[in-house]
């Protein structure tokens, strides 16, 4: 069976170590924050400055100057701080953030993805997500292994406007997590129940398929 | 004598020289740290073919969306512009022209700016449209694209609590563009919540100097709540 949202961001939450800095996305990578393991500390950088995203407020914690960059009402945890904008993109861009979560429309073997732009819809901007790509040494992309209609979204080549270029190396779907290395999927794990040739036929671009591919744990 | 004293009695003195076709920078992240009341005053005055620098361009009725109004605002260089119907309707009609720019590099530009830095090499937009028509170099092996610094005529600002001598501090996230406006300004706007004598306030705790800040005005605010979450 196709992982749900929550059994993506369980996943992807296995690869948080303890002492990370990190930063969520929207969407199903915001979702990994409830699914951090008790044992270990990580602190999430949200990108309009705040270092230390704490839980949503109660109604009497409510500050209208305390948000997220989903421009959501939030708290501060323990240990964090705040900075003004070019020194948050400054920790982007510089390659402090230990690991980046973020979703896509596409993703190609050659590690370009395509997320902020759809031509013939009206285009609302980037936001960070363009500054994240190119910054981040260490990126999950999470989305659909296809489409709604069935198009896959691992492509030979991204067709929609690109974020970046050559800059992702590892995507977890719903139905399998891959890594890209030399121009081609690599096939690492699948989700329970679901068949390697299900992801294959579902996978547009080159895919490697090594002997032995585990179902991943969730 | 006024000496260091960056106090002005009146938003209509604070936005004094603003004339049309003027470039504007603007402080806030969505409706957070918004400079709301220069920007009614703006809306006010009536100044026409601006060409606005944020991060983001309100939400109808409030914020930068009020200068969409009466269509005062020309040109936007933002990052995200997603929240707003009349922007939308005046893009499509042709009325207002966009430039979309990755927001580190949005930041990055004004921080520049301000920094007197004419110019920088970033990875951000490297094979993407942003990096059309825009110089590229390798540095250790890598591509990096050339982006320009922006600097206004006048830059609008919302700190919390400021002294007389327009030393500024800004609470929360409502800092986010709001110290890089400061710095980018041919002339420097900023309102408060506060205004304390010079010397009451710790000079180790100053996010931005006066040295960068021209006007200073205390107002009151509304601060409106663009996402309210809550937990149970």
């Amino acid at each position: 069976m196709a992982l749900s949202r929550e059994q993506m961001a369980k996943r992807v939450a296995c690869e948080l170590k303890d002492g990370f800095y990190v930063n969520l996305g929207i969407g199903i990578p915001t979702l990994v924050a409830n699914y951090v393991p008790d044992d270990i500390s990580v602190m999430l950088q949200s990108e309009n400055g705040l270092l230390g995203m704490g839980a949503f407020p109660t109604e009497e914690e409510i500050d209208a100057d305390m948000i997220n960059a989903g421009k959501q009402t939030v708290t501060a945890r323990t240990g964090a701080s705040i900075v003004d904008s070019a020194e948050s993109f400054a920790m982007i861009r510089g390659g402090h953030i230990d690991l980046t979560v973020l979703g896509a429309f596409e993703v190609d073997a050659q590690g370009n993805i395509a997320s902020w732009m759809v031509p013939g819809k009206l285009v609302k901007g980037m936001g960070g997500a363009m500054d994240l790509v190119a910054g981040a040494e260490n990126i999950i992309v999470t989305m659909t292994h296809a489409s709604k209609t069935g198009e896959s979204k691992l492509l030979s080549k991204c067709e929609l406007p690109l974020t970046g270029a050559g800059c992702i190396k590892r995507v977890l779907t719903d139905l399998a997590y891959l890594e890209i290395e030399n121009g081609t999927f690599i096939l690492k794990e699948r989700a329970p129940g679901v068949s390697v040739e299900e992801i294959a036929e579902k996978t547009a671009g080159p895919l490697v398929i090594p002997d032995y591919v585990p179902e991943m744990a969730v | 004598m006024a000496g260091f004293d960056k106090r002005v009695s009146s938003y209509e003195e604070a936005l004094e020289g603003l004339a049309d076709g003027m470039t504007i920078l603007a402080g806030g992240f969505g409706l957070c740290g918004i400079p709301e009341n220069l920007i009614a005053e703006i809306k006010r005055r009536g100044n026409r073919d601006l060409t606005v620098v944020s991060n983001n361009c309100g939400v109808d009725g409030f914020g930068l969306g009020l200068l969409l109004e009466d269509r005062q605002i020309s040109r936007m260089i933002a990052s995200y512009v997603g929240e707003n119907k009349l922007f939308e309707q005046q893009l499509l009609n042709g009325e207002l022209e966009v430039e979309l720019t990755p927001q580190g590099n949005l930041a990055e530009r004004v921080r520049a700016g301000g920094a007197g830095i004419p110019a920088f090499y970033t990875a951000t937009g490297y094979g993407t449209q942003v990096a059309e028509g825009k110089e590229v170099r390798e540095f250790d092996g890598r591509n990096y694209v050339l982006e320009q610094a922006i600097t206004g005529d006048i830059a609008i600002v919302k700190g919390w609590k400021a002294d007389t001598y327009g030393n500024v501090i800004y609470r929360h996230t409502a800092k986010n563009f709001n110290p890089l406006m400061a710095t980018a300004g041919k002339i420097t706007v900023v309102e408060v919540e506060e205004i304390v004598e010079a010397g009451e306030l710790d000079p180790a705790e100053i996010h931005t100097p006066g040295i960068y800040v021209d006007r200073l005005i205390c107002g009151t605010f509304e601060k409106r709540i663009e996402q309210r979450t809550i937990r149970a």
